[in-house]
């Protein structure tokens, strides 16, 4: 049975799922939210960024997005909070703070 | 054309491998399987197969390398025996939840406690419950026949397959042997052409995802249905292999069942010993039957009670102990597939040829013997026994299953 991982939900019967759980497409983890558990979260100050990228290239989710060779705000669909991100930016243009739920 | 040649268990599974010329195969070895990468491995020195012999520092590790290959999209296989099986344990797991169709030759040989390296049941009986297909052999013959049908087997429904023969006895033990031509066998067995592999580049997958609970129960469910519905194309393989050979192969063999009264339930090596047991008690008018099973996993449940209530009294016999206190491996599960059904025998259980203690036609008597005494007195006592270790209860005549019921 090859069923798109989009159609792969908590509904899924056990005749609809894949042989051994496959997924048969690539990059699947962006229709996933995975950043719903996260206790502390990391905001973004523009006017201090410098566009250095060194947070871009340590974030282990890849969850800061880059555009025209510009990093923008965070993807908090998957960002889960480790605070990497914050510790590494040389110009405090990162806060990582308690996020109210 | 056949061939006729004569050669041991482990020659005979190497020379299927010639004749397959599987993709990869990982292996490490154990006595006493470890005959069979050795002889694969001159085939491959020698260029008359092209696999890729991975040489590992572990069976944990040659098990990785069969699902690493088979998610790849390559025909993987292994050999291994008893130790080596018990540390491939947790892979055999991810093989069969992966669905991936590895073919591995077991040679089943005791687990350690204490230090045995004989034959017994004990490896493959313990992974039972692992999600593999699991099929037996009486003689090197069938090791042969078994090993040609295990990836059309398994391939057709994504499940692995061990292919099992007995450790020094129909591996070690050379006997008269037909063979197919290689071309028949690659015919037989064809090209392996998965749907989808790791390393089909227009169609990215992934393999072995994490499964939390909302997802983990359904592809459990679905794994059990495949090894459901590995019943027919296991008997749809046989009745193809048997048009081919002339050799007839089911879920398990009827041995002068027809109108016997007691019978034997075996797997194995063994049931060759029972077999000239029957022959030589039928000489003497008494009406025995054996029956050989083959396929313990899919466990052939209907057939194989609809066969046992031929009789009025069955011996299930275990060549495991599973510490359960209710029998071995194979009682429990013969005995529990009787119970829907309304004219079923006494089933008890022997235990037997354990750390490779040899089980004689002396003792089949024995047992032939206690199921005549249950079919006299309708009295099964006591279901759970062994047969042919020494008993201090024994007296010159044996003992009285009868009495020890508790």
């Amino acid at each position: 049975m090859i069923t798109k991982a989009k159609d792969i939900n908590e509904k899924i019967t056990w005749q609809d799922i894949t042989i051994g759980a496959e997924i048969y497409e690539p990059a699947t983890s962006l229709l996933v939210e995975t950043g719903d558990w996260r206790v502390m979260t990391p905001v973004f100050k523009e006017d201090d960024c410098r566009q250095c990228m060194l947070c871009v290239l340590y974030c282990p989710d890849s969850s800061i997005p880059v555009k025209n060779h510009k990093r923008r705000d965070f993807d908090y669909i998957h960002c889960k909070g480790c605070g990497i991100c914050a510790k590494v930016c040389p110009f405090d243009a990162i806060e990582f703070v308690k996020e109210d739920k | 054309m056949s061939r006729r040649d004569r050669m041991s268990g482990k020659e005979a599974v190497a020379e299927a491998m010639r004749q397959i010329n599987p993709d990869v195969m990982g292996a490490f070895p154990i006595t006493p399987s470890t005959e069979i990468p050795q002889y694969f491995s001159k085939f491959i020195a020698d260029g008359e197969v092209d696999t890729e012999f991975v040489a590992v520092e572990s069976e944990h590790s040659a098990m990785s390398v069969c699902i690493g290959a088979s998610a790849a999209g390559a025909r993987a296989v292994t050999a291994t025996s008893s130790a080596g099986l018990a540390l491939m344990w947790e892979l055999l797991y991810v093989a069969a939840s992966s669905r991936l169709p590895i073919t591995m030759a077991v040679v089943n040989r005791a687990l350690t406690g204490p230090i045995n390296i004989n034959n017994d049941h004990s490896d493959t009986m313990g992974a039972r419950d692992s999600g593999w297909i699991q099929i037996y052999a009486e003689s090197n013959q069938e090791v042969y026949d078994n090993y040609i049908q295990a990836m059309p087997i398994s391939e057709a429904i994504r499940l692995p397959i061990m292919i099992c023969q007995d450790g020094f006895i129909t591996s070690h033990g050379v006997s008269n042997i037909e063979l197919l031509d290689d071309d028949e066998v690659k015919e037989f067995v064809g090209e392996y052409k998965p749907e989808n592999y790791l390393l089909k580049h227009e169609n990215p997958l992934a393999v072995g995802p994490y499964g939390i609970s909302p997802y983990y129960m359904e592809v459990k469910r679905a794994q059990a249905q495949a090894m459901k519905d590995s019943m027919p194309i296991i008997m749809e393989v046989a009745e193809k292999f048997e048009a081919l050979t002339g050799r007839k192969y089911g879920f398990f063999e009827e041995y002068m069942m027809d109108d016997a009264e007691v019978a034997i339930v075996i797997i194995g090596s063994s049931a060759g010993t029972g077999k000239e047991a029957v022959d030589r008690l039928r000489m003497e008018g008494k009406k025995v039957g054996l029956i050989k099973l083959r396929v313990f996993r899919p466990f052939p449940r209907q057939p194989l009670a609809e066969s046992m209530c031929k009789v009025k009294a069955v011996a299930i016999m275990d060549k495991a102990e599973c510490f359960s206190n209710s029998g071995g491996p194979l009682f429990s599960e013969a005995r529990n597939s009787l119970y829907d059904l309304p004219n079923k025998p006494y089933a008890i259980n022997y235990i037997y040829g354990l750390g490779g203690r040899d089980i004689t036609v002396e003792d089949f008597y024995e047992i032939y013997n206690d199921l005549f005494i249950i079919y006299d007195t309708n009295k099964p006592g006591d279901i759970y026994r062994y047969v042919g270790g020494r008993d201090s209860r024994y007296g010159e005549h044996g003992f009285d299953h009868r009495k020890y019921d508790d």
